[in-house]
């Protein structure tokens, strides 16, 4: 009996060392692999790759994406999914800067006037519209109780529909400098503003996930619905609330693009769903709920513009370019699903 | 008796990490013979089916099929071999059609076109043979459960099976359709096949088996021939051992009502909206005692728990908490009403098994160690490392995944997760199934502990010897309707027996019937 006893934690210690093993590279795989690239091509492009301004600008490449991605892993984290972001993102930047420019003359593109509402205005209204259309579907899935990849589907669609509606098949553009201060301004000429955004915001959405009872939720609603409903979670709401954030981040997104672009294009942020969900899933959030954070979604968003832009500056074609994204988002699942295989 | 047995299971032992699952067990089923297979849930019935069907390796023992010792590797080993077992879950395809079902992967075919004239004369073949009338191109998705368990038998025939295992089949049937069952199977008997027949209605396995197999604990407690033994003894050998020593005594003093239920009922399940699965429950529960809830696999204890703790909606009855009828339609106002549930199913009800020990049990009062919604690190860990050592939990860190841990320590973490709640209220639905004898121990002195401290006890169990040991009261469920109520004196494994199985009932519970 004694002998047993003794024996049992031994073994289990020397599982708990095997097993952390491979959750740091669970944890950090996302990250070494990050730094492999940058060194992979920082080797092939001493001159151009390495440089700081390279570098910001590949990051400042990520930041919107990266920002939509933060909302989606809070979505991601309770299994389910948004594939409208790219739509809704273009919705938001284009209704707030019809607006900024001008109240009613939605069609009116012409530069220079504004209708009084300001940059702050604007940017009000690029969140509003994106979290009304966060809460239309997390309304529609947990009321009516259609899976989020439909009504997101639906809401891929209708956004971009109400968008080009909105814009009239046709971009706005040509702002003036106050509203393209967020996205095309640097702090000391080098640091790109969405950069530092960007980073704010995974901050605030790290703390949110680790440290409050509502991130707590989220875990638990996203690991187990079931447990999550027995032991008195309001899922409903919890689920409902993700929607809204990611709606949130993809209505931001929409203004920091047009601010950082001069133009809000009815079209912007086609495929978008796509870099933002691989960037979460090679961060390592897993797409059944309950695992991963924002940290490793600020890797994946990273790591997946790193990629791009290397290859590009190599002059790798982009058909080239997306088979390898293809590839490493495979990949990425597939190292993931090993770094997690426990004993059975 | 010197007829070749078909099959014969000899000496088998299997063993589970921790846990004996089957000791040195025996069985035979005889050509043309009904074997009943009796046990109480746990005793090591399925085990010893998984191990016929292939699904478990033994670790001791001899399996021979007809005289020849056989080694199965697998569930597919097993069917080509003639043993076919037929899940309480039927295993078939619901968009399918009958004849597709039966002779699925290997349908009649030329050149991998499938002949469907002969498939489906093939398949009337079969269900003449049995005596079923079932079109063959009708699709199992419109079939009744007895349907298409009979679809499921005629494909059995069309393998060629030698042993056929039913697995409580009778459980979703209606009266009608159970003879009609038994008809077949007396056909197959009569074919020379031989059947395994699992079923908690005492009634019914006498009605229909030939020789009873009962095990207990994972031991073989004997093979009695059906026509010269009796319900009761059947029961005493299922249930009879001394309890009391395992379980130990406790002295309870009830206290005031906590919690009254008052005509009760649901009608509807996801497979049959027709089902009645409660009717006009009544019954107290009061501080400090502990209530057993006793009634087998179906019989509507598990639907009651989870109405009363608004995780499934009830259609009409009340809820009183100390007196004050409660509106409670979600686990959220059960939770604020002073409850507390722990479920069947630690695995898919209770634990977020990636999450940290401390996250599982923490979840439901985070509230108490949060500030503005920011949970306070070091008030968490003080809270739940005085649970984990309340409970002997026990783990490497509170850090460490609710997965890692052993199956008595999950349940004990699940269970600390609602005593940080302090309830007043405790339902605990199978408490101590799938642990070991020493962390079971330790649930149920938990468990007399708490009743000490004031609170409520409602607990369900498959196991009798448990209920018997642990309740101060009784209450017997049978096909949703509450059969009796029995105080510890009262209650004997035979009579509880019999009040489960339907054979006996005592409406004398606190008058509720007369007043309603």
């Amino acid at each position: 009996m004694t002998g047993a006893g003794s024996a049992a934690p031994a073994e289990t210690a020397a599982k708990q060392n095997r097993f952390s093993a491979r959750a740091f590279m669970g944890r950090f795989g996302a990250f070494i692999f990050l730094v492999a690239l940058v060194v992979f091509f920082s080797i092939l492009k001493p001159n151009s790759f390495p440089t700081p301004l390279n570098l910001f600008n590949i990051a400042r490449q990520a930041s919107i994406s990266g920002l939509v991605a933060i909302g989606m892993t809070f979505v991601i984290l309770t299994g389910g999914i948004d594939l409208s972001v790219g739509s809704l993102l273009a919705l938001s930047g284009i209704v707030a800067a019809a607006v900024y420019k001008g109240g009613t003359g939605l069609l009116d593109t012409t530069a220079g006037e504004t209708s009084g509402v300001g940059v702050g205005g604007a940017i009000l209204i690029a969140c509003l519209v994106g979290l009304a259309g966060g809460f239309a579907q997390g309304l529609t899935i947990t009321k009516l109780k259609i899976p989020p990849f439909i009504v997101t589907l639906g809401g891929l669609s209708a956004f971009r529909g109400l968008t080009l509606l909105v814009g009239n098949g046709g971009p706005i553009s040509a702002f003036d400098d106050n509203y393209k201060f967020l996205g095309q301004g640097r702090i000391g000429e080098l640091v790109p503003i969405p950069v530092i955004i960007f980073l704010g915001a995974a901050l605030i959405a790290h703390v949110i996930l680790r440290y409050t009872q509502y991130g707590r939720y989220v875990y638990a609603v996203g690991g187990n619905p079931e447990a999550a409903r027995l032991s008195g979670l309001n899922t409903g709401l919890i689920i409902l609330s993700v929607y809204m954030i990611v709606g949130l981040m993809s209505g931001f997104g929409g203004y920091m693009l047009a601010s950082r672009l001069n133009s809000a294009e009815a079209i912007a942020g086609v495929g978008l769903e796509l870099t933002v969900i691989a960037s979460v899933v090679i961060g390592g959030t897993s797409l059944f709920g309950g695992e991963g954070g924002v940290f490793g979604t600020v890797i994946g968003s990273l790591l997946v513009n790193v990629l791009t832009a290397g290859l590009t500056q190599l002059n790798v074609i982009s058909y080239v370019q997306q088979i390898i994204i293809g590839l490493v988002i495979i990949f990425a699942v597939f190292f993931d699903r090993f770094t997690k295989a426990r004993r059975s | 008796m010197n007829v070749q047995p078909i099959l014969k299971m000899d000496g088998i032992s299997k063993w589970f990490p921790g846990v004996q699952a089957l000791h040195n067990v025996h069985l035979e089923v005889l050509p043309g013979e009904i074997h009943g297979l009796l046990g109480e849930n746990g005793a090591g019935k399925s085990t010893l089916m998984k191990i016929l069907s292939g699904v478990y390796r033994r670790d001791t023992g001899r399996v021979l099929l007809r005289d020849k010792e056989i080694e199965v590797n697998n569930p597919h080993h097993a069917q080509t071999l003639g043993i076919t077992i037929i899940h309480q879950e039927l295993n078939l395809m619901p968009n399918l059609t009958v004849a597709e079902n039966v002779f699925i992967g290997r349908e009649p075919n030329r050149f991998s076109f499938v002949q469907w004239r002969k498939l489906h004369a093939q398949t009337r073949e079969l269900t003449d043979r049995l005596g079923i009338r079932l079109l063959p191109t009708a699709l199992v998705r419109n079939l009744s459960v007895a349907e298409r368990q009979m679809v499921e038998i005629a494909r059995a025939l069309s393998v060629k099976s030698q042993i056929i295992i039913m697995d409580e089949p009778t459980s979703a049937l209606t009266e009608n359709e159970v003879e009609h069952l038994f008809d077949i199977m007396r056909e197959l008997k009569a074919q020379g096949l031989g059947v395994i027949f699992i079923s908690h209605r005492m009634d019914e396995v006498f009605e229909i088996c030939d020789r009873i197999t009962v095990l207990r604990d994972g031991e073989f407690v004997g093979t009695v021939n059906a026509a010269e033994s009796n319900p009761d003894e059947v029961i005493r050998m299922m249930v009879g051992r001394p309890v009391t020593e395992l379980f130990g005594q406790g002295e309870s003093h009830p206290g005031d009502v906590v919690l009254e239920v008052k005509n009760l009922s649901k009608t509807g399940t996801s497979d049959d909206p027709e089902k009645r699965v409660l009717s006009q429950i009544s019954f107290r529960l009061r501080r400090g005692e502990i209530v057993g809830l006793a009634g087998l696999v179906g019989s509507g204890r598990t639907d009651l728990a989870r109405c009363i703790f608004g995780v499934d909606p009830r259609d009409s009855g009340e809820i009183y908490v100390n007196g004050s009828l409660t509106t409670i339609q979600t686990p959220r106002d059960a939770i604020r009403a002073g409850m507390g549930m722990v479920p069947e199913d630690r695995k898919t009800q209770a634990l977020f098994l990636a999450m940290s020990v401390q996250a599982n049990t923490s979840i439901a009062s985070l509230g108490d160690v949060a500030q503005f919604g920011l949970i306070n690190g070091g008030r968490e860990r003080q809270m739940v490392g005085g649970y984990v050592e309340k409970l002997n939990i026990r783990l490497a860190n509170l850090d460490q995944p609710a997965l890692d841990l052993s199956g008595g320590n999950q349940q004990k973490l699940v269970i600390s997760r609602w005593l940080a709640l302090k309830p007043q209220i405790l339902i605990m639905d199978e408490p101590t199934r799938g642990i070991d004898v020493g962390a079971k121990a330790e649930v149920h002195a938990l468990m007399r502990q708490l009743a000490q401290e004031g609170v409520a006890i409602l607990m369900i169990s498959s196991e009798l010897p448990e209920v018997l040991a642990m309740s101060d009261r009784i209450l017997v469920m049978h096909e949703g309707d509450m059969v009796g109520e029995l105080t510890r004196e009262e209650a004997t494994p035979e009579r509880v027996g019999a009040m489960m199985t339907g054979e006996e009932s005592s409406l004398s519970v606190e008058g509720y019937e007369e007043a309603s």
